[in-house]
């Protein structure tokens, strides 16, 4: 099956900016921001395309790491910054939006943040 | 300067299918900015990897969203299958392929009737949907369900089509598309309706594409892009005609979603002609242990649905990117200016689907 190349880059935290710039001057356009939860770390992967050719970057992060926002070159990245910040509590530095956690209204505050939050049949948060 | 004031927008309103709320920023009767908020609605349905065997998540995923199911569910097959190194069988996948492209009839279709009604046009909202119906007729009659179909699986679809049943869907379909001619002739013609969404919403090629616009919104403003050039399933395999408009208001959105009805029904019709004999699915053996990003073209844009596995059973993550999350700083772009009249055309001229954003 034929589904397009896609590779990914980790880089260190304090070269996001510059690597997302490089992107945005070359033409590509800015398909996704997603996290994942890795033992103790957040992955974080910033997905670009340009002409069906698709690339990432990822930075890995600890839950006290303020991550710079690309929303200066990337408008429509607040969407996803502000899904981080509410779904994983990631602190995001410099958001053209900021919600301030009222994005998304979960019942739990941070749901996929570490530890894992549990809630029990019940339990009124 | 006019005194400003904010009207809310949502997340109940008569034009609403689901819960958007947008804070409009009015200068008199015109939107200076908008402030949009979600999470009214939100199910955690990504947390449930973690509880679900690989196998069992593509009905979860399936129920990310109530009309473009069947794709949520094949795209999280086909990620799967990509870390796993699956082979599946070429039936199966121009099966997927035919259902696919049905679901996005069922969706422009649906669309088609809540934008009608939009604009108050409610014979031309029934018509859309009374339509809609024959699709609906063809995914009970193949799958066994209207909306939640259930036919995909990792490793291939739990169901196969008789040849004499594709022979009769792609003959059926010429008395659908002449059905489809009559209505989108009305959509595209009619000078009312032309009136009513002629250059109100508009978005700029280069604003589409730098603010990450996607499916029928993108090419709306002329940006070329759908997933299916990218040849998962069998779409390597079929000529995919891209539909593209270039004025970026809301008959263009219009004007694409109408067209590609059309390229849909070709599509089943090329698959049909095109589909092997074969087995629909292969035993799936081990647990995914990779990580992919796999695309897909949903009846709204690119969907895309990133799988994180560790080797064994559960996943470990399952992040999933709707076209709607990504159209909605679009949309903010389209309303700055607009009247607020406009709003509900505009607002629906996306196609917005919180249940999928909302997952």
């Amino acid at each position: 099956m034929n589904s397009g190349k896609q590779t990914t880059t980790s880089i260190d935290v304090g070269k996001l900016i510059g690597s997302v710039e490089r992107f945005r001057n070359d033409g590509f356009r800015l398909v996704q921001i997603g996290c994942t939860k890795v033992g103790d770390l957040y992955e974080i992967n910033y997905s670009f395309d340009k002409d069906y050719h698709f690339e990432n970057i990822r930075i890995a992060v600890t839950a006290d790491t303020e991550v710079p926002s690309i929303s200066g070159m990337y408008w429509n990245s607040f969407i996803y910054e502000n899904e981080m910040h509410d779904l994983f509590g990631i602190q995001v530095r410099g958001m053209n939006i900021d919600f301030k956690g009222t994005l998304i209204r979960t019942a739990v505050k941070f749901p996929f943040s570490q530890p894992p939050v549990t809630v029990t049949k019940g339990d009124k948060p | 300067m006019s005194k400003q004031i904010i009207v809310p927008f949502g997340p109940q309103h008569p034009v609403l299918p689901e819960p958007i709320h947008l804070d409009l920023v009015l200068e008199d009767e015109r939107v200076v900015d908008v402030i949009p908020s979600i999470g009214y609605i939100h199910r955690g349905f990504e947390k449930l990897v973690e509880k679900r065997e690989f196998t069992e998540y593509v009905y979860i995923a399936e129920r990310t969203c109530g009309i473009c199911s069947f794709v949520h569910g094949a795209t999280y097959c086909q990620g799967i299958e990509q870390i796993m190194n699956i082979e599946v069988p070429e039936r199966a996948q121009f099966l997927r392929v035919i259902w696919s492209e049905y679901s996005r009839l069922h969706s422009h279709l649906l669309w088609l009737g809540l934008f009608a009604d939009s604009f108050g046009f409610e014979n031309l909202f029934m018509n859309a949907w009374r339509i809609r119906e024959d699709i609906l007729d063809v995914m009970e009659q193949t799958t066994g369900g209207r909306v939640i179909q259930g036919s995909c699986k990792v490793g291939g679809v739990r169901r196969d089509i008789s040849n004499e049943k594709l022979d009769a869907m792609a003959k059926d379909l010429d008395r659908i598309d002449r059905d489809m001619k009559n209505l989108t002739t009305v959509f595209l013609q009619d000078d009312s309706i032309r009136h009513r969404l002629k250059n109100v919403g508009i978005l700029s090629r280069e604003d589409a594409y730098h603010l990450g616009a996607v499916g029928p919104t993108g090419r709306g403003s002329g940006v070329a892009g759908d997933a299916r050039k990218l040849g998962y399933g069998a779409y390597d395999r079929l000529n995919v005609q891209v539909v593209t408009d270039s004025c970026g208001d809301c008959l263009s959105r219009c004007t694409v979603r109408a067209k590609e009805l059309f390229t849909s029904t070709d599509l089943i019709r090329q698959a049909v002609k095109k589909i092997p004999e074969g087995p629909v699915d292969v035993k799936v053996t081990g647990a995914p242990d990779g990580e992919y990003f796999m695309r897909a073209e949903q009846p709204r844009g690119e969907l895309v649905h990133y799988l994180k596995g560790n080797g064994t059973k559960f996943l470990v993550r399952s992040r999933i990117r709707t076209p709607t999350l990504t159209n909605i700083p679009p949309l903010i772009k389209m309303l700055q200016g607009c009247e607020l009249a406009d709003v509900p055309v505009i607002v629906l001229s996306i196609d917005p689907c919180i249940s999928c954003t909302e997952r």
